[in-house]
């Protein structure tokens, strides 16, 4: 249940996305909102703020997510996914496994290089320390751009990555978003049959 | 802050005494040449920080603009006064960002509250040449007791100097944005100069 099975998602998987898809959607929202001009100045200080605490909480999950991700398996698309899907899918798995760590990392390099050196106090609790990185105008400038840039790209890659999910679901009728919802165990008798044929062909020598 | 005076005028006088013996050419103020109304000049500077969690560097800033004056009451030195405006507006930082944010509506609201205002209550010598003044501190349309500590550290005839510290914490003016990142305390450090008018 918890880990990954040759057809399907584990919860530790399964919570991980969707924790990690959560905080990236109110990242993007929370930083979108944070910029706009106009915004009431004690607003957008408490903001920057959560923002930069929900970030560094996205990073932590994403480098568990992205450990995880690298030493369990990962589940074979269902038979009827073509090769050309396949590599697609794989392509933009692999970029937002990249985006989820880099993404935050600019971030935090914005919070370094800025000349406001506004300490980053992670929920009020711990005091993350800055990277080491020359506090200058131009440096802050350059990763501000850089993280919005790449914040972009990951939502691009999101509405992609969701897209196909739905696309799958409503109009293949697979089972590529609901085995990312709950663990193939008791899912429909088609996923459940599949899943205990799968039981009794591997199970005993793979655990 | 003027209750200082009687220690200057000791000290003055022990200096009056000592180069009285050499110079012979000394004169021994009487407290009637201390006392009187000054005008504090513009050569004073009033400085202020917030410290920030984990160390660092924190939020340092000054004042361009401020105004006000002090009245030594050569008779009864605790009843001395001193009336104090400084205007936000002219707040000075390490850069114009923090300068912009102290200004706005999260801090000062220089907008809508052009000043700061310190009236004085009370003035109690604590030492030889400190004091104590309490007084009432306006801020965003909120007015409360505050009080600073106090040291003569020059005097003559036509002016008089002290440094001037406080602790004045920002909730109760409702600027606390920022806590607990930023302290809730603003240490102020002045150096006040009045020039006898």
């Amino acid at each position: 249940m918890l880990r990954n099975s040759e057809t399907g998602f584990g919860w530790v998987t399964i919570v991980l996305h969707w924790t990690i898809g959560l905080l990236i959607l109110g990242l993007l929202l929370l930083g979108f909102i944070m910029r706009r001009t106009g915004i009431d100045p004690a607003l957008q200080f408490a903001l920057y703020q959560w923002h930069k605490s929900f970030g560094f909480a996205a990073l932590g999950l994403a480098l568990i997510r992205t450990i995880w991700w690298l030493v369990e398996r990962t589940p074979s698309p269902p038979a009827s996914v073509s090769p050309l899907e396949r590599k697609a899918a794989r392509l933009t798995h692999d970029t937002l496994i990249v985006l989820g760590i880099v993404v935050p990392f600019t971030g935090w390099a914005v919070a370094s290089a800025s000349t406001l050196n506004i300490p980053s106090f992670f929920f009020n609790m711990i005091v993350i320390p800055h990277l080491p990185l020359a506090r200058s105008e131009t440096s802050e400038n350059f990763w501000t751009f850089a993280h919005a840039l790449l914040a972009y790209v990951a939502l691009a890659m999101v509405a992609i990555h969701a897209a196909a999910a739905l696309y799958h679901h409503f109009k293949r009728g697979d089972e590529v978003l609901t085995r990312m919802l709950h663990p193939a165990v008791g899912v429909s008798s088609g996923g459940r049959s599949a899943r205990k044929r799968h039981d009794a062909a591997v199970g005993g020598n793979d655990r | 802050m003027t209750i200082t005076i009687n220690s200057a005028v000791k000290a003055t006088l022990y200096i009056a005494f000592v180069f009285s013996t050499s110079v012979a050419k000394a004169q021994a103020p009487a407290l009637a040449d201390a006392a009187g109304s000054y005008r504090i000049a513009s050569s004073s500077s009033i400085q202020f920080s917030v410290g920030q969690v984990g160390g660092g560097g924190g939020i340092a800033g000054r004042f361009a603009k401020f105004s006000g004056g002090f009245r030594i009451d050569g008779a009864n030195i605790e009843r001395s006064s001193v009336e104090f405006t400084l205007y936000p507006e002219s707040v000075r930082a390490s850069e114009r960002r923090v300068e912009d944010f102290l200004r706005s509506s999260a801090v000062f609201d220089a907008a809508n509250f052009q000043t700061v205002t310190f009236r004085s209550t009370r003035v109690r010598q604590t030492g030889p040449a400190t004091a104590t003044v309490e007084g009432a501190l306006t801020a965003r349309g909120k007015t409360r007791k505050e009080r600073f500590a106090v040291t003569l550290t020059d005097w003559n005839r036509r002016s008089i100097s002290f440094t001037i510290r406080g602790s004045i914490r920002r909730s109760p003016y409702g600027m606390d944005v920022g806590t607990p990142i930023y302290s809730n305390v603003v240490e102020f450090n002045m150096r006040i100069t009045g020039q006898r008018r």
